[in-house]
């Protein structure tokens, strides 16, 4: 499975038209300890760009931001009670689905090799 | 010394961006006239004395001699004189918003046991450290159901506070919300069926009262367990001296609780500083707006206070922050937690105890009145409504005369309810006090 990543530092591996979706390494480290993970809810549509979820941090309340267009299927209800699992192993641990993922709309994003060129330059 | 820090050069720069010549200019534009302050009718300045004078002759145009039997959402309680000496400590006074906790652990701690009081009160899970006012901490309640469910539509009681229902129209009169407006049943109740029926799939949420405006006491378990079927939350604005005795909002299954804290040790006032409460399921803690105090240790294991969840706010959300009221009315609070101590648990009931049989009384009293009829046959707490053969504010208007603000007039907010009054009592009123009232009202009628 081919994974892609958004400028914006979340990550999504497409398996047929359904998207597991997470946030970065970088993302991850660049936030601290994570308390809370919100999971959003099924059934809401969204386009690429628009706010899916929020992730707090110690120090911060950060957006994340759906890399495609999609509708949000299953959560990871995982993190509800474990946060923190986003930190061990962020590259790992989905957030949630997105369903009815176009193959077109990867077009913008990156494979692991220019997403680690594009963190080099941040 | 001017005040404003832009310059000229400023103001220049900001007006070409607008596209205007001068502040006349964009006055004109505008279609207003210029409002040139005028300075020469100020007059000279007076001495301390005199002013003192001045206001003070303001100040007894106020009619705080009449004994009192308006309610209406705000109610006229002892104030133990303690409250307010121990309120007005320096230490609690001057204190501001406390973001250094290793510089605020009193302000913190007192802010802390008020939240743990409110959750008690109203039986809920988590409580915030306060809102401006019963009437903006329920519309806050309403976006926040708003935001949770992703509705736009909210179903409102009629029977819940006109003043209250006003203030969430003017908020939301630019938002993009529908209201939905249930007529109350005629007597005094919410009319719980229609509300029920009122709520759908694409309700945000439903808001009533407890008690309603009328003063009537209902179990609105049905109502919030219907709500929740349907998605939608479940929205109480409650009158905290009620809680005392009556089943909490919690045990309802309220998923968010707000109210007007005034009667917890704050004196009644035109327009305030007053106290809106708010507490929520611990689920919806993350959605809640204002800031929240918790309780931790330090490092040598000490019990500490800090504010908590803190990244959800202005400061550093910005414009993605929860609500934009984040100061809160920390003194108010303070007050209300210096007066639910000294009253204690006991105390505390029985000033609901006492609210309850003095209006049993009152009651029974003014319908002894030849031609005042009872309004309602629902369970009250310590306020009901009569009906007389007079216009309700001609009634009150001539009763001031007599000594007494005999209660609210309903015609003013429900015109079908003309020559109905709202009669609250309080701990605060004699058996001479209502049996006065009662003599004075069936003098007129």
């Amino acid at each position: 499975m081919a994974k892609y990543y958004a400028e914006s530092h979340e990550w999504i591996e497409l398996d047929g038209d359904t998207a597991a979706l997470g946030i970065s390494q970088y993302a991850a480290d660049a936030l601290g300890d994570i308390t809370y993970v919100e999971i959003p809810a099924p059934g809401k549509t969204v386009a690429a760009g628009d706010i899916l979820c929020t992730v707090e941090s110690v120090k911060a309340v950060s957006d994340v931001y759906a890399p495609v267009a999609g509708t949000v299927g299953e959560g990871n209800s995982g993190l509800e009670a474990d946060p923190g699992a986003l930190n061990v192993d962020p590259e790992n641990t989905w957030i949630c689905k997105l369903e009815g993922v176009k193959q077109d709309s990867l077009d913008g994003l990156m494979d692991a090799d220019a997403y680690a060129k594009f963190i080099e330059t941040l | 010394m001017p005040y404003i820090p832009n310059t000229d050069a400023d103001r220049q720069e900001m007006l070409a961006a607008a596209g205007f010549a001068s502040i006349a200019d964009m006055w004109e534009q505008a279609g207003v006239k210029f409002p040139a302050p005028k300075l020469d009718g100020i007059p000279a300045g007076k001495s301390e004395f005199e002013v003192m004078s001045y206001l003070s002759g303001l100040a007894e145009k106020n009619a705080t001699h009449l004994i009192n039997f308006v309610g209406g959402g705000y109610y006229d309680h002892i104030i133990p004189a303690a409250a307010d000496a121990i309120a007005a400590r320096g230490e609690f006074y001057t204190a501001y918003t406390p973001y250094q906790p290793e510089a605020s652990q009193g302000t913190l701690q007192a802010i802390y046991e008020y939240q743990t009081a409110i959750c008690r009160l109203t039986g809920m899970e988590v409580s915030n450290a306060s809102l401006y006012d019963g009437g903006t901490a329920l519309f806050e309640a309403m976006m926040m159901a708003a935001h949770i469910t992703g509705r736009r539509q909210v179903v409102i009681s009629a029977a819940v506070s006109p003043i209250f229902r006003c203030m969430i129209e003017c908020y939301c009169r630019n938002l993009d919300l529908e209201r939905i407006e249930i007529p109350d049943g005629r007597g005094t109740d919410s009319a719980l069926d229609s509300l029920t029926a009122a709520v759908t799939d694409r309700t945000a949420c439903v808001i009533v009262q407890y008690p309603n405006f009328f003063g009537e006491v209902e179990d609105l378990t049905g109502l919030v367990t219907a709500a929740q079927a349907k998605g939608a939350l479940a929205v109480c604005s409650a009158y905290p001296v009620a809680l005392g005795c009556l089943k909490t909002p919690g045990e309802m299954g309220f998923d968010i609780v707000t109210g007007e804290g005034q009667s917890l040790g704050i004196p009644l006032s035109f327009g305030g500083p007053y106290l809106g409460f708010m507490a929520v399921k611990a689920k919806y803690m993350r959605k809640m707006p204002g800031r929240v105090v918790g309780r931790t240790t330090d490092l040598n294991g000490k019990t500490g206070y800090v504010l908590t969840l803190q990244t959800r706010e202005q400061h550093i959300r910005r414009e993605n922050a929860t609500s934009n009221i984040c100061s809160n009315e920390s003194l108010c609070a303070l007050n209300a937690l210096i007066y639910l101590s000294l009253c204690g648990k006991t105390g505390f009931r029985q000033v609901g105890e006492l609210c309850m049989s003095k209006a049993v009384y009152a009651r029974e009293q003014l319908l002894a009145i030849p031609g005042v009829t009872p309004v309602g046959s629902g369970a009250f707490f310590n306020e009901f409504v009569i009906e007389t053969p007079l216009d309700g504010a001609e009634l009150v208007g001539k009763l001031i005369d007599k000594g007494f603000a005999a209660g609210f007039p309903l015609g003013r907010y429900y015109p079908e309810r003309k020559n109905q009054i709202l009669v609250a009592v309080t701990e605060k009123r004699t058996r001479e006090e209502i049996k006065a009232l009662a003599n004075a009202m069936e003098a007129l009628l």
